[in-house]
C-alpha cells in the first residue's frame, strides 16, 4: 500500500527523530500528536518505527560474549590471571567449565 | 544497556600506568558493548572477536590519549567503531567515508510500507527467525547509517556521545540516524507483513 503525503504527514516525517527521541517544544509536539491521532496512516509509521527500534533493542540485549570467546579475549591480552575474576559482581569468580 | 551496577570504579590512574588488574577490569566491564557492537558492525562472530581484541590492544596502548573528557565506554566505542569501519574496508578494498550520504535527500526516506505489525505476538516478534531477520536487515544500511543507528539506538549513546564516537557533527548523525531507522522500517514491514494473519475477504 502506498502512503499519500499530504503537508501534515511531511511536517511529521521533517520531525520524526525528534519526536521519537523526545526533544520536541512542546507545542510542536502537541501539533504532531494532533495529527498522528487522526492519521492512520502516520499512526503506523510512528508505532512501527518505535518498535523496530525496540525490536533491536531488545536482541543487543540478548547478544553477549560467550565464555569461551571471553577467555580468549583475555588470553590474546596476556591477561589469563586475571580470567576468572567477575568484575560486574564483586568477590565472585567465572566459571570456564 | 549499562552493566556497570555494582563493581567498584575504575581507577583512570592505574590504567595509564598500564596496570594489569585495571586493565582487566576495562576490558571485562566492556567487552559485552564492544562485541555487540562489533558484530553488528561486521556481520559475523569471528571478525566481531578480533575487532574486540584489536580494540582493547588499542586502546591498552593508548590510553594516555583518553583525557577523562567523555566517559571510558564513548572513547572505547569510538576505537571499535574505527576498527570495524576498517576492517570493512579491507574487505571491499575501497574506501568508507564516515559522512557518506549525508546530503539531504528527502526521496529516500518516506515510508512505503504501512503494514500495522505492532499487534503481532511478542513470541513472533522476538524469534530466532525474526532475530535472524533484524540481524540480516541491520547488514543492509551503509556501513555509516549502520554505526549511527547501533551507538544510538543499541547501545543507548546520546546524539553528542554518538556523533563524538563517530567523529561526525550531530547534524550529521541525525541524518544518518533517520535514514537507518526508516529504512530498517521498511525491512521489518516488509518481513511481518508475511506474518500477519490474511483478512478474511
Amino acid at each position: 500500500m502506498n502512503h499519500q503525503h499530504n503537508m501534515g504527514c511531511q511536517n511529521i516525517l521533517k520531525n520524526l527523530n525528534a519526536y521519537i527521541d523526545e526533544y520536541l517544544d512542546a507545542v510542536l509536539c502537541g501539533d504532531i500528536e494532533a495529527h498522528i491521532n487522526a492519521c492512520s496512516n502516520c499512526q503506523i509509521v510512528v508505532n512501527t518505527l518505535k518498535k523496530t527500534i525496540q525490536l533491536y533493542q531488545i536482541d543487543g540485549q540478548k547478544t553477549t560474549l560467550t565464555a569461551e570467546a571471553r577467555r580468549r579475549l583475555f588470553a590474546s591480552l596476556d591477561l589469563d590471571d586475571y580470567v576468572n575474576q567477575d568484575w560486574k559482581s564483586p568477590g565472585k569468580t567465572i566459571d570456564q567449565t | 544497556m549499562n552493566n556497570n551496577a555494582n563493581h567498584p570504579p575504575l581507577d583512570l590512574g592505574a590504567l595509564k600506568q598500564k596496570d594489569k588488574q585495571a586493565f582487566a577490569q576495562l576490558v571485562d566491564l566492556n567487552l559485552d558493548r564492544i562485541f555487540r557492537l562489533a558484530l553488528k558492525m561486521v556481520g559475523n562472530p569471528q571478525d566481531a572477536e578480533d575487532v574486540l581484541q584489536e580494540t582493547f590492544i588499542k586502546a591498552y596502548n593508548n590510553i594516555d590519549s583518553f583525557k577523562g573528557r567523555s566517559k571510558i565506554s564513548t572513547w572505547l566505542y569510538r576505537i571499535a567503531t574505527n576498527e570495524a569501519l576498517m576492517m570493512l574496508r579491507r574487505r571491499k578494498d575501497g574506501i568508507i567515508h564516515i559522512d557518506e550520504g549525508v546530503e539531504t535527500d528527502q526521496g529516500d526516506i518516506l515510508p512505503i510500507q504501512i503494514v500495522d505489525w505492532c499487534c503481532l505476538p511478542e513470541k513472533e516478534m522476538m524469534s530466532n527467525e525474526t532475530r535472524n531477520h533484524l540481524h540480516d536487515a541491520v547488514q543492509t544500511l551503509s556501513d555509516a547509517n549502520r554505526a549511527a543507528f547501533l551507538l544510538r539506538d543499541v547501545e543507548g549513546l546520546s546524539t553528542r556521545e554518538a556523533a563524538e564516537a563517530l567523529d561526525i557533527s550531530e547534524s550529521a548523525l541525525k541524518v544518518q540516524l533517520m535514514r537507518a531507522r526508516m529504512q530498517l522500517r521498511e525491512e521489518l514491514s516488509d518481513y511481518f507483513a508475511t506474518k500477519m494473519p490474511r483478512e478474511n475477504t
